[in-house]
């Protein structure tokens, strides 16, 4: 208990930090391996590449990053909780009645969570309206960030979103696939290509690989929204 | 006369000249009318494509960032088929959005079933929170959109207005707020929603009852019909006696007035659209008329529940 103690106060975490942190949170084992799956990106995003920090969410100016794959939170939870958005001591408390982190997120009750995630196929169309509005309101400095998985890509309401915001030069949109081949009819390769051919800027790098990850985020893309496929180990390899 | 839908596009054209905030998303339909506005304000004036979903997720979006967007389609597209999106993405996600429908009930008969949607108000009222206006005049279908973009509503609330082709003679000065009492009688209390008035005012001449017009029915106006029927003795001797003329599905309203008397004894008669699809095309008078919702089918309904009791 201690070490508990210790770790929640003043403490910087670090990504070696995060299995240890995911450890807290128990009772959701069948989402495990789409929780692991965003582990690097997440880090990567909120560690090097997204300007947003704890106390800050009624900033307009801060960067948004929208999770979409709101099943297997733990991930995102372990990084919010390294980054200092909620409480380490909250994780324990994973799923039961009194604790605000749920199976699936809801952005009323965790600090840090710009939506409400769970059902598949929101977190793309609601990031597109994100970039509108910011962009009405002048604001061209905040990036939108939306995290979806493959299979998600099935849903018809991120084909929407994708062939919309392709033609209409949403540049400070950005999209992440977590690409760990769960779609059961999925076109093998085409998920880079898919957006390509709605004007998207796409590139897939190897989602365990930070700098590999690091560069392709970072990536400029002028005038074109951007995707990362993010390829991991298969779901059920 | 002009329609309400043809109030739309000029009323919120001068809505997003007057107030930056306000943003207008399109999938489509009803583009025309923004031609001008869209030249303007070529960032407040968004048209997805043909593309429900993404019409209510980018409007959440929009008002994620504090914008206050003005979602437009024909209520089926924009109730019914992302019904999700508008449960999820605007209830879950805790902002603010106004929804404006066209092409309601059955305002294009001949279009066929797949552009009528009687049902989007009582679809709606599976949800928490929602305001609904439901204008039965293209001047008080003005007033109501202005209510439900900035004078009337803070910007997170969640409104939807409910346009028609169906309409009164003349406007009534609504509030977006309170019933308005029409006539005053002492056998019942007929409540008349938007654009059913006219018939509702006919169908109820000679007949001894306080005849009530709503056009904001959600929140329902409890307090409204709980004065209407104080002390008013129904045809069994005892309660209250309340019909509900709607312009959507019958008995979308009645357990908003069941509620409302919930500790007085009353009977509730709920009129409306038909569950049942009709499978004809035509004109919305025989629309009307087959729903059982002109002057004299009313008049032989409602006289039938209230009695004998009820005068002429």
């Amino acid at each position: 208990m201690t070490t508990t103690a210790e770790r929640s106060t003043e403490r910087t975490y670090d990504f070696a930090d995060l299995p240890w942190l995911m450890g807290l949170m128990t009772g959701d084992e069948k989402h495990g391996p789409a929780a692991t799956s965003t582990l690097d990106v997440l880090w990567v995003l909120y560690d090097r590449v997204l300007r947003v920090e704890p106390g800050q969410m009624e900033d307009p100016t801060r960067d948004r990053f929208l999770l979409s794959k709101g099943h297997g939170p733990m991930a995102y939870y372990a990084v919010l909780a390294a980054k200092g958005f909620v409480p380490v001591d909250w994780l324990p408390g994973f799923g039961l009645y009194d604790s605000p982190l749920g199976h699936h997120p809801d952005r009323v009750l965790v600090p840090g969570a710009e939506i409400g995630s769970g059902s598949l196929g929101h977190g793309l169309p609601i990031a597109v309206g994100t970039a509108l509005g910011l962009r009405a309101q002048g604001r061209v400095d905040p990036a939108v960030w939306v995290l979806i998985g493959d299979a998600e890509l099935d849903e018809g309401s991120n084909h929407e979103a994708i062939a919309y915001a392709g033609p209409a030069g949403l540049d400070r949109l950005h999209t992440v696939v977590i690409d760990n081949s769960s779609a059961s009819h999925a076109l093998p390769g085409g998920i880079a290509a898919r957006f390509e051919a709605a004007g998207w800027s796409a590139e897939t790098a190897d989602g365990r690989d930070h700098e590999a990850l690091y560069a392709a985020f970072t990536a400029p893309h002028p005038g074109r929204p951007r995707v990362v496929v993010a390829r991991v180990a298969p779901k059920n390899a | 006369m002009d329609t309400m839908r043809d109030r739309f596009a000029p009323v919120l054209t001068r809505l997003l000249d007057e107030d930056p905030r306000v943003a207008v998303v399109l999938a489509e339909i009803g583009r025309d009318g923004f031609t001008e506005a869209m030249l303007r304000h070529p960032e407040r004036v968004i048209n997805v494509g043909i593309r429900e979903q993404l019409l209510v997720g980018a409007g959440a979006g929009l008002a994620l960032t504090g914008m206050r967007p003005v979602v437009h389609t024909f209520a089926s597209f924009l109730v019914e088929r992302p019904f999700e999106q508008v449960k999820l993405d605007l209830g879950h996600q805790d902002v603010g959005a106004v929804l404006v429908s066209a092409a309601a009930s059955f305002d294009w008969p001949a279009g066929g079933y797949t552009h009528m949607a009687p049902g989007d108000v009582a679809l709606l009222d599976t949800l928490d929170g929602w305001t609904v206006h439901v204008p039965g005049h293209p001047d008080e279908a003005e007033t109501l959109l202005r209510h439900a973009v900035g004078a009337g509503e803070s910007k997170d609330d969640k409104v939807y207005v409910r346009l028609s082709v169906q309409s009164n003679e003349r406007a009534l000065a609504v509030d977006g707020k309170r019933f308005l009492t029409v006539r005053e009688g002492r056998r019942g209390v007929v409540v008349a929603v938007g654009p059913m008035l006219d018939a509702v005012v006919a169908a109820t001449e000679g007949l001894d009852v306080t005849v009530l017009y709503a056009t904001t029915v959600r929140p329902f106006d409890s307090a409204a019909l709980r004065r209407a029927t104080e002390g008013m003795t129904g045809s069994d001797g005892a309660g209250a006696d309340v019909v509900l003329v709607e312009p959507c599905l019958a008995g979308t309203s009645t357990a908003a007035a069941n509620d409302a008397l919930v500790d007085v004894p009353h009977r509730v008669l709920g009129l409306g659209v038909g569950r049942r699809e009709l499978r004809r095309y035509g004109q919305v008078e025989e629309h009307v008329a087959a729903h059982g919702l002109d002057a004299a089918s009313l008049r032989e309904r409602i006289g039938g529940f209230l009695g004998a009791g009820a005068g002429a």
